[in-house]
């Protein structure tokens, strides 16, 4: 590397308190750098500890354990000149656009003067003239989030930080932006030195970055760590553009094969933690969206392009991957090398009717995933067949985070109504299973419809 | 030429008058007020008059009115700064949050009339001979009763700052002081704006008790609308008394028009809203912002202040952060020690308290205690049947309001006025319309209470009657349901959550406004009735440390653990299953 090293991370690791003193890991050991002169993309799914990483590189958080090292020395006993640009754009609704943007020069001990010449200097720069005196409100999210890389950008930071920060525009706005920032670092208009983007698009990653680091979870770690050889203005259309999204989108979807084997490699189930492993995490579909899926699947001739599906649903990885992924579970759908298809099971499943799919799905929910399984056993083991959600809500956080925990059971809720297994009561906040969801519907089933 | 400059000049003359006619007014404004408090101040620092003769005539009003309004506003500005403080610490320091919030919520069950012995013994004792003492105990008062929600609004303000914008506020390295001004404090304004309203309107409704009490052998009257009223109930003066009470209704609606209708259209652009929405107008505070005599005021002085400050906090953050990690460390291990220390002398204090407490409440008989029982016994019921009465007439006539935006308008006004009047103050006219019919207090307290409460419950029910959605209503035409199923399945779980803020409101209102309704100077006697409310207020005049102090225990532990039993659980289910989500 020629390039010399600003920020480095050095064996961090993040763990989040939990009440029975047994810390939540969301980081594991991980080392990264981040060089001067790159565009540095971090992609991965939900609960890879992306945003974490970004907060602790900052300093907005502190790493439970390693260095955090600027310049070499460590991050603790230095004032950083970093800024962040937000998804939510985090700007202050009370201060007009000008006043927003001056913010942190006064944090900074500036004079007034120099304050409003170089705020003003660079609203221009991103072409916002003539927009000082409005407020937040009155902005569109473009404009707004055109403030927030203004704020961030005013104080020329060494290295700029951008957490998702198109995610919450419409797809042109995004893409006008996505363009603009290029131009102001290629042509080397802003100081700043290095761009950190946290993102969960791998199209934006590989549209803009030289160097894309990939994330899994639970608990996050780094899976790949790749170049970007493609050279600017690069075109979505190109071969060695789709194969890039291609090579990525199947490193996310098998998240045990070594990525730099993967196309030799067939990986029968996408589940990466096991069917028989003693604590799996149910992906977070709901039976209606998994159903859709499947439609749409067998419309296609029962199988497709993974990526391909994403790109014509307009479907970000996120949404998509958990809707597979519980196929999968269920054994409705086989993942191989980025193509997912349809199997025998699935079939029968979207040719079934209703109360035949609520059989099938309750069969295979009982077969492949294993908290359906003990919710199941654990109320069956009861003399009133009911047991408080507190209950597995406990045996779930020793493995889970809190939100992770809480998604769980709502996950299993939603399988667990559909399948007829189980159902839950809002008011007293407990499972149980009502004497409709006694075995003897598997016998005459034609007057539960 | 000559034709062109009257044409020229004239828009520019006009343009110029109106602000100029509007800055005289300003410095009139400002030359009153610097007399009124000049004048006060001279009141004050004169000797102690414990016992003011207070005039009944009507001319003596606006005097009256105008130290009033004075102690209520030093009040409220005492108010506004502590319950700043007080969230802020109780928001960022992780040792004192849970005690320091605990504490808010005890101290807001315990009623005004309770602190009044101690507070004012202590006032007197610190400024025997002045004016001051005396005032200053009322003013303290007053204070009790306003600053408990204000300080609770700020808290959960601050508590809820969105993560990121807190993280804009930390990369952009803002100090203290500007993250304050900010973020913090924009961020809690609207809060505290609607519990100042609210905070205000509590103030009025103790105004009685806090300007004239007997305290064990004293008797403390300080000139005020309060007195004037309670004066002219005692005399049983049925002209003074009208008198009295038009003033106060025009003062209210004065400070209305001229405060808070300004200070709600101002505070709107603190709304944490992304999108825009329809604002709240003030003439005034158009008058105010365009004002060039206020526009110079601000420019000259006021910025360059708040520049300075800011600028000051800012280098003194940057010096402190490139300083060494040892000095910082130091430095927290001195807070965390004086923490401990405060804790420590805070724990001696108060266990030192409660023996003595317990040593006083010892000396009580089982008899004195078992009728302090009765009396909890019967307010309670008194609170429940105010809180049923109220809600038998509030719930049909507020879904009728809210299901009718026509009537909304006429009766919308309407009800803002009738419920601005402190019931207090009506309640002596009402105690003589009781009187004539041969009815007595016991009947009186109650509808007292009535009076005081049941606009929170009418406000909220016409909120949430007006947000039921319309397709719901449409549903319940389509299938023509009784009107039984309609109220069932529509209208009553639509309106539940807004009817469950406005009984939690309504019955710490109830309790509280028990002091003053069940105990009663009224033509040169006292009238009172059963009941825990009479206990303190009896206790208070005869000086009986023990009972008072026994009774606001049993009030407060009685107020806090009917909001843990009954309200929270409700709270939640209405946040629950009753949240309609578009």
């Amino acid at each position: 590397m020629a390039h010399e090293a600003i920020v480095e991370a050095r064996n961090i690791e993040k763990f989040y308190d939990h009440p029975d003193n047994r810390p939540v890991q969301v980081i594991a050991p991980t080392t990264m750098t981040v060089y001067a002169g790159e565009i540095l993309a971090v992609l991965g799914p939900s609960g890879s500890g992306k945003s974490t990483l970004l907060r602790i590189l900052t300093g907005l958080s502190k790493a439970s354990a390693g260095q955090v090292l600027w310049h070499g020395k460590p991050i603790d006993n230095q004032s950083l000149n970093v800024s962040i640009v937000f998804q939510s754009f985090a700007l202050f609704p009370w201060l007009n656009v000008l006043e927003n943007v001056e913010a942190p020069l006064k944090a900074r001990a500036m004079d007034a003067i120099r304050r409003r010449k170089r705020s003003l200097k660079i609203l221009e720069t991103v072409g916002l003239d003539g927009f000082e005196a409005a407020y937040p409100k009155e902005l569109s999210g473009g404009m707004k989030q055109r403030v927030g890389f203004a704020r961030a950008l005013v104080i020329e930071p060494e290295v700029l930080f951008m957490d998702e920060p198109f995610s919450a525009l419409d797809v042109l706005t995004a893409e006008n932006l996505r363009g603009e920032l290029l131009d102001l670092w290629r042509s080397q208009s802003i100081p700043t030195r290095a761009i950190y983007m946290v993102t969960h698009n791998i199209e934006e990653a590989v549209l803009l970055a030289d160097r894309i680091v990939v994330l899994a979870k639970n608990p996050g770690r780094i899976r790949t760590d790749l170049r970007v050889p493609l050279p600017h203005p690069r075109d979505r259309k190109s071969a060695e553009f789709v194969q890039l999204v291609d090579h990525i989108y199947k490193v996310l979807t098998q998240p045990d094969a070594t990525p730099e084997l993967a196309p030799a490699v067939s990986v029968p189930q996408i589940t990466g933690d096991g069917k028989g492993a003693k604590f799996q995490m149910l992906p977070h579909a709901r039976p209606g969206g998994i159903n859709g899926m499947l439609e749409i699947l067998s419309d296609r001739g029962g199988h497709d392009d993974l990526y391909r599906l994403a790109e014509d649903l307009t479907f970000e990885i996120d949404d998509l991957l958990p809707i597979v992924e519980a196929a999968s579970l269920l054994g409705f759908v086989r993942v191989h090398e980025g193509d997912v298809e349809l199997t025998t099971a699935g079939r029968e499943y979207l040719e079934a009717d209703m109360a035949k799919r609520k059989r099938l799905f309750n069969k295979a929910a009982l077969e492949g995933a294993v908290l359906m399984r003990q919710i199941k056993r654990a109320l069956e083991s009861k003399s009133d067949r009911r047991l408080p959600a507190e209950f597995f809500h406990d045996t779930l956080d020793e493995h889970f985070s809190e939100e992770e925990t809480v998604r769980q059971i709502e996950t299993a809720i939603h399988w667990g109504r559909y399948a007829d297994l189980f159902d839950y009561d809002a008011g007293s906040d407990s499972f149980y299973i009502s004497e409709e969801n006694r075995p003897a519907i598997e016998d005459n089933d034609s007057i539960w419809v | 030429m000559i034709s062109r400059i009257p044409r020229l000049a004239r828009p520019v003359l006009l343009r110029r008058t109106t602000p100029v006619l509007f800055d005289a007014l300003i410095f009139a404004a400002i030359l009153a007020a610097f007399y009124g408090l000049l004048a006060m101040a001279r009141y004050w620092v004169g000797a102690a008059i414990p016992v003011t003769d207070i005039s009944r005539s009507p001319w003596a009003l606006p005097r009256y009115a105008f130290y009033s309004v004075m102690r209520i506003a030093v009040a409220y500005v005492a108010s506004l700064f502590f319950a700043v403080a007080y969230g802020y610490i109780a928001a960022y320091n992780r040792l004192l949050q849970g005690f320091m919030v605990a504490v808010l919520d005890i101290l807001q069950s315990i009623p005004v009339l309770s602190f009044l012995p101690g507070v004012m013994l202590a006032m007197v004792a610190l400024f025997p001979q002045k004016q001051l003492g005396i005032e200053l105990g009322s003013i303290i008062l007053i204070f009790t009763g306003q600053v408990w929600n204000m300080a609770f609004s700020f808290y959960s303000s601050l508590r809820s700052i969105p993560r990121e914008l807190r993280e804009a506020a930390a990369i952009s390295r803002f100090s203290k002081w500007q993250r304050f001004l900010q973020l913090e404090l924009p961020f809690g304004a609207i809060g505290l704006v609607w519990n100042s309203i609210v905070s205000v309107a509590g103030g009025w409704f103790f105004l009685m008790a806090c300007e004239m009490f007997v305290l064990g052998n004293r008797d403390f009257r300080l000139p005020g609308l309060g007195s004037y009223l309670q004066i002219a109930a005692s005399a049983g003066d049925t002209r003074s008394m009208l008198w009295g009470l038009a003033t106060m209704i025009g003062v209210i609606i004065l400070i209305d028009q001229l405060i808070w209708g300004p200070v709600i259209a101002w505070s709107d652009k603190f709304k944490f809203e992304q999108v825009e929405g329809e604002a709240p107008r003030s003439a005034l505070l158009h008058i105010l912002r365009t004002s060039p005599a206020l526009e110079i005021l601000r420019r000259k002085t006021l910025a360059p202040i708040a520049e300075r400050l800011d600028l000051y906090f800012a280098k003194l953050a940057t010096a402190h952060t490139e300083h060494s990690v040892g000095a910082s460390r130091r430095k927290e291990l001195a807070a965390w020690i004086s923490a401990v220390v405060c804790v420590f002398i805070a724990i001696i204090a108060i266990v030192y308290c409660l023996i003595q407490a317990l040593a006083l409440l010892a000396h009580l008989h089982s008899a004195q205690i078992l009728g302090v029982l009765q009396a909890a016994g019967a307010t309670f019921l008194r609170v429940n049947s105010a809180l049923v009465i109220a809600s038998v007439w509030t719930i049909p006539a507020g879904v009728l309001i809210g299901f009718h935006p026509k009537l909304a308008r006429i009766a919308q006004p309407l009800t803002q006025i009738a419920a601005s009047v402190p019931a207090t103050a009506l309640f002596p006219v009402l105690l003589l319309g009781i009187v004539q019919i041969g009815g007595g207090l016991g009947v009186g307290s109650i509808l007292l209470m009535l009076l005081g409460t049941q606009w929170y419950i009418l406000f909220n029910v016409i909120a949430g009657a007006s947000a039921v959605p319309s397709d719901l209503k449409e549903v319940a035409d389509l299938f023509h349901f009784s009107s039984l199923d309609r109220w069932r399945t529509v209208i009553l779980p639509g309106i539940f959550p807004y009817l469950v803020t406005g009984l939690v409101t309504a019955s710490g209102g109830a309790w509280n406004a028990s002091i003053v309704a069940e105990y009663f100077h009224f033509k040169n006697q006292v009238m009172s009735t059963v009941g825990l409310g009479a206990q303190i207020s009896a206790a208070t005049d005869a000086g009986r440390f023990d009972i008072l102090l026994l009774a606001t225990v049993i009030m407060a532990a009685l107020v806090v653990s009917i909001n843990r039993l009954v309200w929270r659980p409700l709270y939640r289910l209405a946040e629950t299953k009753y949240r309609l989500e578009s």
